[in-house]
């Protein structure tokens, strides 16, 4: 009883550090995709860039949380969760990587060609994490072909990289694509000035019914395809959590539509914390199903560290996370003004 | 190759290439974060420019080191599965809290301190590099720890077909981590201090900025002279660690076959692995390995012949590292020193011999750094932790050697074009010496 509450605990602690990850990293990697629609001139990408500038690396570091946590909290999913989706994951690596230096490297030289180069580099590396997290995730709500033998410590994986682009992974994958293109699109929005937030708020409101035919072909796939309903049909009072992301979802488009972006960029973060809330209640006590043998899924009670691992990481999560939320609302408040062009121009420290 | 092969080789590829740009990472954070106080404190404006000019190499650099240590923690999982499973209640809390106290403190930060110039005061400026600069010394801390464990195994007991957490004290205390910890941290300072000085020297070779690149210079020697010591005298207590706890990487490291007391140093040596023998023995100090091992010439020295053959480590490459490592790090301090006292004279800038010779001394301690990095993970086979789990069982079981030989080829040619590009940068941004220009908020009007 007492390791089920921090293996619950865990759980919980687990959803949130992905769904704020998806919230934060969300908004950049939309804009990163977003930037060759969006941006003219190279002054407007540059702004684009410095828009983001000052938070990526901070936001991605909740993957890096959450990676390390699953690690910590639930070390035989980590492991099992890696390895098996080997290929998916290393793709995912790269594009992360060349994502992170073109922000750096883009200004360092000033060559049309070398600067065009670098603008294709985020285009390609925003929009291949947001699919690929999107088919990842949607792998994970429908289960993936392993069986796992917890007593006789043995397990096999039987899928491939062609298997993960399956039906329901990619409607998920494209779910994923649309949701950070309009949080991108009105990130951009609330943090510019004048023609170009015009432009990007109009974006916002050409792609959300794309995303609002997703969303709703994707909640009624994931109902032959996963058993995350199940949760929902033993406890309806559940359904509260998919209730708010839809709620949310049309209230962004409300907003956009009034052309009230920075409203409207709140509900797009709570339709992503919802979106993923959706789907991790559903998926509890899984944190990785099998969709061949349900002996074999991986479950916060099967897949943990021990008792004592646990409450040591509840402590620490307990006490740092929230000063890390605090200076976080600190950055962005001081950061809150949207960029000009007058501030890239005037600052050589600026990307 | 098998997956086992490829898995050693893509981890060793990508943890060398991360480990080319955090040592100067970790030297150049404090070091830009004590320029910047010096601003603060004097008003003094060189040293304005100074955090300037080295915060812009700092960053170029820091980029990919960022980078590349996704792929450090991804790859447990990835490659190394079953590792990760036997010791995940272990080794998955360090990382963890590394990721949660240290990342975001860095990364948070330094995001602060690059586009907040003219957004927050003068002192909350400076003190953002501090913060940054600690989460990211910081972070080597923790991800030593997490090797000291794999080195040196504390607080844990095999149970439920795992090693499982009994006591976190001991892993945050393990006294290994602390020595690596000190050792490591130092000579990332002492690296980054001669970048500085050699970086200084090009410039003063050619009379450019001579004040700006003589205060560099003199501050980075002493830094460079401090570090390098004390890199030396916590070697030495770490090598007096591996001879109690990991007696088969001492002996590799200096190619000892028999167990002898008494034990002799041969300042020449050349090992012979296949014929279990050393083919060259010559320039003896009799008894001076015993005491350097256990500060007593009359202590016993497990050689190799003590270890089954599949037991010991590759021998040859743990030797050779070890060599150059040491050779370098008696390099780094007396040149240095000799920084130290040729700076501070008169005629310092026309001391081409010197000057010259600390630019070419730039990529030094680079190289001590990886074969450093060589002795303490090959050292440590065939073990992936230490008399506990071999590496051979710790592979992830799922993956097959096309998969791993594809991400191999993929890491090396994207790596290797990111650190083409990366080290164009820093020599381009070195070479153009500091900006003159000081101003962060300069009028613009016009020019949009």
């Amino acid at each position: 009883m007492d390791a089920a509450i921090f293996q619950v605990t865990w759980f919980v602690l687990w959803s949130v550090l992905w769904g704020v990850y998806f919230m934060l990293d969300g908004f950049v990697l939309g804009t990163g995709f977003l930037s060759g629609f969006i941006a003219r001139t190279d002054t407007e990408k540059r702004i684009l860039i410095n828009a983001i500038g000052p938070v990526w690396d901070g936001n991605e570091v909740w993957l890096l949380t959450a990676g390390g946590a699953t690690f910590a909290a639930f070390p035989t999913t980590y492991a099992l969760m890696f390895s098996n989706l080997y290929s998916a994951l290393i793709l995912l690596l790269f594009a992360l990587i060349v994502r992170g230096v073109s922000f750096e490297f883009r200004g360092k030289l000033d060559s049309a060609a070398w600067k065009s180069t670098w603008d294709k580099a985020i285009i390609v590396s925003s929009f291949l994490p947001a699919l690929l997290f999107g088919v990842a995730f949607g792998n994970i709500f429908e289960g993936i072909p392993m069986r796992n033998d917890f007593t006789a410590l043995q397990f096999s994986y039987e899928g491939s990289l062609i298997g993960l682009l399956n039906p329901y992974g990619l409607v998920t994958g494209l779910l994923f694509v649309l949701l950070f293109a309009v949080h991108g699109a009105l990130y951009i929005a609330i943090k510019t000035v004048g023609e170009l937030s015009g432009r990007a708020n109009a974006l916002a409101n050409k792609v959300w019914p794309a995303l609002l035919v997703v969303a709703v072909i994707f909640l009624g796939y994931t109902y032959p395809a996963t058993r995350l309903y199940d949760n929902y049909l033993k406890l309806p009072v559940l359904l509260i959590v998919p209730l708010v992301a839809v709620v949310s979802l049309v209230l962004v488009k409300v907003y956009a539509g009034k052309g009230e972006s920075g409203k409207a960029f709140t509900f797009s973060c709570l339709t992503v914390l919802f979106v993923v809330a959706t789907g991790v209640t559903g998926l509890f006590p899984n944190l990785l199903p099998s969709n061949i043998d349900p002996a074999s899924n991986l479950t916060i009670f099967n897949s943990s560290s021990s008792p004592l691992t646990l409450k040591l990481m509840t402590g620490v999560a307990l006490v740092v996370v929230p000063i890390v939320i605090a200076y976080k609302i600190w950055v962005y408040r001081v950061f809150r003004a949207p960029v000009t062009s007058e501030d890239v121009l005037g600052n050589k420290q600026a990307y | 190759m098998d997956v086992v092969s490829l898995s050693q080789l893509q981890f060793a590829a990508t943890c060398m290439f991360h480990w080319i740009f955090v040592p100067l990472t970790l030297g150049l954070s404090i070091m830009t974060a004590w320029m910047e106080t010096k601003y603060v404190t004097t008003g003094d404006e060189t040293w304005l420019r100074m955090t300037k000019f080295w915060g812009k190499l700092f960053l170029i650099n820091f980029a990919l080191g960022v980078v590349t240590g996704i792929t450090m923690e991804f790859q447990f999982g990835l490659n190394w599965a079953e590792y990760s499973r036997y010791v995940g209640d272990i080794f998955g809390a360090p990382l963890a809290i590394e990721a949660t106290v240290t990342f975001f403190l860095e990364s948070v930060f330094i995001g602060v301190w690059i586009f907040g110039w003219n957004k927050v005061s003068k002192k909350v400026h400076a003190l953002t590099i501090w913060l940054a600069a600690i989460g990211t010394n910081l972070s080597a801390l923790f991800i030593l720890l997490a090797n000291a464990w794999m080195q040196k195994p504390v607080g844990y007991v095999i149970r439920n077909g795992r090693a499982e957490m009994t006591d976190f004290i001991a892993v945050v205390t393990n006294p290994y981590g602390w020595i690596k910890y000190s050792h490591t941290l130092m000579s990332g300072y002492a690296l980054a201090a001669f970048l500085l000085m050699g970086v200084s020297a090009w410039h003063l070779l050619r009379k450019n900025e001579v004040d700006f690149f003589t205060r560099s210079f003199r501050m980075a020697a002493v830094w460079g002279f401090v570090a390098s010591l004390i890199v030396g005298v916590t070697g030495d207590f770490h090598a007096v660690e591996i001879a109690k706890t990991q007696p088969s990487k001492f002996a590799a490291m200096e190619s000892i076959w028999e167990t002898k007391k008494n034990a002799e140093m041969c300042l020449l040596l050349v090992p012979d692995a296949s014929k279990e023998c050393n083919a060259v023995e010559a320039l003896k100090i009799p008894g001076m390995l015993s005491f350097l091992a256990f500060h007593d010439t009359d202590a016993e020295i497990k050689g190799l012949k003590d270890f089954p053959r599949e037991m010991r480590p590759p021998v040859t490459p743990t030797f050779l590292s070890f060599r150059i490592m040491v050779g370098i790090g008696t390099f780094m301090i007396l040149a240095s020193l000799l920084a130290i006292f040729l700076s501070r004279r008169a005629n310092f800038v026309d001391n081409r011999l010197f000057l010259n010779l600390m630019v070419l001394a730039i990529p030094v301690p680079y190289l001590a750094q990886q074969v450093g990095w060589l002795v303490a993970e090959l050292g440590r086979q065939p073990w992936i932790v230490y008399g506990v789990l071999k590496t051979s069982d710790a592979v992830s079981k799922s993956i097959t050697s096309t998969q791993v030989l594809l991400s191999l080829l993929g890491f090396t040619v994207l790596y290797g074009l990111l650190g083409v590009v990366d080290i164009y940068l820093l020599a381009k941004y070195a070479k153009k010496g500091p900006d003159n220009d000081l101003g962060t908020i300069i009028s613009v009007q016009g020019r949009v």
